[in-house]
C-alpha cells in the first residue's frame, strides 16, 4: 500500500553551489573575517607566550643553543636574594602608586564635576602627562630629580627650608623608591581622573536630588550614591592602572634602572637586566613569568573587593 | 554680602585652589622642559642662578640637536612606525569587532575572550621570547620589527572601541541593504564604515598615542641609530656614560612631545571618548 500522495511531487532541485551564498552564510562570513586578525596574535602574542614557557625551562645563553633544565631557572629565582626584593618593590610600587591615583583621580573628578568656565581646556591640560610619551616625560623628572641640579632642592634651599645640598632623591633607597611612585601617580593620575568624571556624569542628578530630601550630607550622598554606582568604572580603570603599573618598565628603566643597589627593581626591569644585559635568556624569561600568578592574585583580589553589589 | 563672599571663598576651596594645584603639578614638568631646553649650558649648570626662568633663552640645543644627532631620522621612524601599526590596527580591529557586533556565529565567545586575553598582556611578560623570535627571522634593527610587534598591542582595544560604535548603528539599516541584494561585505563597506567614522577617529588617535609611547620593544629591537625611534635615540644617545645631555635631551623631549600634543589637541573629544568608551561603557 502506498501512501497517496498529496500533491504532485515537484522534482526537487538542489541549488548549484554558489559561492557567493556560500560567502554570505553567518559562520563563514564570520570567520573569515576574524580569522587573519587572530591568526597575527595566535601568531605574535600567543605563540611567544607558550615559547617563553618553554624558554623559562631552558638554560640559553644569548646567541648559543639551549640545554633543557626542568624548572632549574625558577629554583634559583626562589634562592636569589635579589628576586624576593624585586617582588616586595614590585608590590610596594604597584600598591601605593594604585592607591595615590585612585584616591586622587577620584577627589580630582569631583571637583571637575562642578560647573565652571574653561573646563574642557581644564581637561585637554590635564590630560597631557597621559598622553605625552613617558619616556620623554620621564627624561624631564629625571632633571627635575636632579642630584646635582634639582629644582625642588633649589627651591627647597632658596626658601631656607633645608640646607644645601638637600636629599639625593634619586640615589637614596627610599627616596628613590617615593620618586617613582610620585612619577607613576603624575603620569597615571589623570587617566584616573578623566574616565571617572565621565562615570560620574552618567549619575543623575535626581538620586543626589532625592537623597537630600531625605536629609543626607555631602558626605552620605557621597558614601552611598556616588561610591556604589561608581564601583563597575573604578574596578574596570583601577584593574588595567594595576596591570600595567605591576609590569611597568619604561618609568623604572629611565629613572634608577632599578637602583641604587636593586632599591628599585621590578620585575620587568630586573628580566631586562637578566635576559638583554646578562645574556640569560632561560632566566630572564622564568623572571618575567613569575610576574603572572601574584598579579592574577591581585586582580582576584580587587574582583572581590571592588565587586559590584547586587542590591 | 556676607552669604556672598562665603559662597566665593567655598568655590575658592572646593573649586580653584585643588584645579590650581593640579594643573600646576601636571604642567610644571612641561615648563621645566620648555625653559631647561632654551637655556645655553653656563646658565644650565650654575647653581647661582635663578632656575626658574631662562635668562639668556638661545636655540643652541635644538641646532646642535638637529645638525649633530639622528634626531630627524627618528622623528620619521616615529612617524612612519605609528602611522602604519595603527593602519594596521584599524582594519584588524574592525575585522574582529563586526562580526562580533553584528552576527551570532559558532566560536563568537572564543574570538571574544582571545581579544579580551590579548588587551591583558603585558610587554614584560613577551619580550624575552618575542627578542628571540625577531632575531632568528632577521628582523633586528628594521622597522618592520616593530611595526609587527605594536599591532598586537593596540589591535585588541581597537576592537574594543570598534564594537561599541558598530552596535550603534541600526541594525534595521543593515537589513534594508541586505534585502535589496547587497552581500555582507557591502553592507559593511557602504552601509556601516561611513556611520562610524568617529569611532575610527578614536580609535585611530588612541592606536597613534600608544605606538608613539611604545619603548621596550623599540629599545630590544632597534639598536642601530638610523633605525631607532624618538624615545630610545634620546635614551641611548643622548646620554653618553655619565653624561647627560640635558639641553638637547629638553629639546627632545619636546619636540618629540610635539606631534602627539597637536594632534590631540585636535581630537581631544574623540580620544575622551576612547579613554572612556572601555569603562564606563563596558
Amino acid at each position: 500500500m502506498t501512501a497517496p500522495s498529496l500533491a504532485p511531487a515537484l522534482p526537487y532541485r538542489r541549488p548549484a553551489f554558489s559561492l557567493g551564498r556560500w560567502l554570505e552564510r553567518p559562520d563563514v562570513f564570520s570567520w573569515l573575517m576574524v580569522l587573519p586578525p587572530i591568526l597575527f596574535l595566535a601568531a605574535l602574542v600567543g605563540y611567544p607566550f607558550f615559547y617563553g614557557i618553554w624558554l623559562s625551562l631552558m638554560n640559553r645563553p644569548v646567541a648559543s643553543e639551549g640545554t633543557f633544565v626542568g624548572l632549574a631557572n625558577y629554583v634559583a629565582a626562589w634562592h636569589d636574594p635579589t628576586f624576593w626584593q624585586v617582588v616586595v618593590n614590585t608590590f610596594v610600587y604597584t600598591l601605593v602608586a594604585t592607591i595615590l591615583k585612585m584616591v586622587g583621580g577620584l577627589g580630582l573628578a569631583l571637583v571637575m564635576n562642578q560647573d565652571f568656565r574653561f573646563k574642557n581646556l581644564t581637561r585637554a591640560l590635564l590630560l597631557l602627562p597621559f598622553i605625552v610619551p613617558t619616556v620623554l616625560s620621564t627624561i624631564a623628572w629625571q632633571w627635575i630629580l636632579d642630584p646635582a641640579f634639582s629644582v625642588i632642592n633649589w627651591t627647597l634651599i632658596a626658601t631656607g627650608l633645608i640646607d644645601p645640598p638637600g636629599p639625593s632623591w634619586l640615589g637614596n633607597p627610599y627616596l628613590a623608591m617615593l620618586s617613582l611612585i610620585v612619577v607613576n601617580t603624575w603620569r597615571g593620575l589623570p587617566f584616573y581622573a578623566i574616565t571617572l568624571l565621565a562615570g560620574l556624569q552618567t549619575i543623575s542628578p535626581e538620586l543626589y536630588e532625592a537623597a537630600t530630601i531625605d536629609g543626607a550630607s555631602t558626605w552620605d550622598r557621597f558614601r552611598h550614591v556616588t561610591l556604589p554606582l561608581m564601583k563597575p568604572v573604578i574596578f574596570i580603570v583601577t584593574m588595567f592602572s594595576v596591570i600595567f603599573t605591576f609590569a611597568d618598565f619604561q618609568l623604572i628603566y629611565v629613572l634608577t634602572h632599578g637602583g641604587p643597589a636593586n632599591a628599585t627593581q621590578v620585575f620587568a626591569t630586573y628580566a631586562f637586566d637578566v635576559a638583554m644585559n646578562g645574556g640569560q635568556f632561560g632566566q630572564g624569561a622564568a623572571i618575567a613569568l613569575t610576574m603572572v600568578p601574584p598579579l592574577a592574585l591581585l586582580i582576584l583580589a580587587m574582583a572581590i573587593y571592588l565587586r559590584p553589589s547586587k542590591s | 554680602m556676607t552669604v556672598e563672599s562665603h559662597s566665593v571663598s567655598a568655590r575658592f576651596l572646593k573649586l580653584w585652589l585643588p584645579l590650581g594645584v593640579s594643573l600646576l603639578f601636571a604642567l610644571f614638568p612641561f615648563y621645566w622642559m620648555a625653559i631647561t631646553s632654551l637655556k645655553s649650558n653656563q646658565e644650565l649648570y650654575n647653581r647661582k642662578i635663578m632656575p626658574l626662568i631662562v635668562h639668556n633663552p638661545t636655540l643652541k640645543h635644538y641646532v646642535d640637536l638637529i645638525s649633530d644627532t639622528g634626531f630627524l631620522q627618528w622623528t620619521w621612524n616615529t612617524f612612519i612606525v605609528a602611522v602604519v601599526s595603527t593602519a594596521i590596527s584599524l582594519l584588524f580591529g574592525a575585522m574582529l569587532a563586526y562580526p562580533l557586533a553584528r552576527i551570532r556565529f559558532a566560536g563568537a565567545a572564543l574570538v571574544s575572550f582571545a581579544i579580551a586575553a590579548t588587551y591583558l598582556v603585558p610587554q614584560p611578560l613577551l619580550f624575552v621570547p618575542l627578542a628571540d623570535i625577531i632575531n632568528s627571522l632577521d628582523l633586528g634593527d628594521t622597522l618592520t620589527s616593530v611595526i609587527l610587534t605594536y599591532p598586537t598591542l593596540l589591535v585588541p582595544f581597537c576592537a574594543w572601541l570598534l564594537l561599541g560604535y558598530f552596535r550603534t548603528v541600526p541594525s534595521e539599516l543593515e537589513d534594508a541593504a541586505r534585502i535589496d541584494g547587497a552581500s555582507r561585505l557591502q553592507t559593511l563597506i557602504k552601509i556601516v564604515l561611513p556611520l562610524c567614522g568617529p569611532g575610527f577617529i578614536s580609535a585611530g588617535i588612541f592606536a597613534f598615542t600608544l605606538a608613539q609611547n611604545e619603548f621596550l620593544y623599540a629599545l630590544i629591537f632597534l639598536t642601530k641609530s638610523d633605525v631607532r625611534t624618538v624615545p630610545v635615540g634620546a635614551i641611548a644617545e643622548l646620554v653618553k656614560g655619565d653624561v647627560f645631555y640635558w639641553g638637547q635631551l629638553m629639546a627632545a623631549a619636546l619636540l618629540g612631545s610635539i606631534p602627539v600634543a597637536i594632534i590631540y589637541s585636535f581630537f581631544v573629544e574623540h580620544y575622551v571618548a576612547g579613554l572612556t568608551a572601555g569603562s564606563v561603557k563596558g
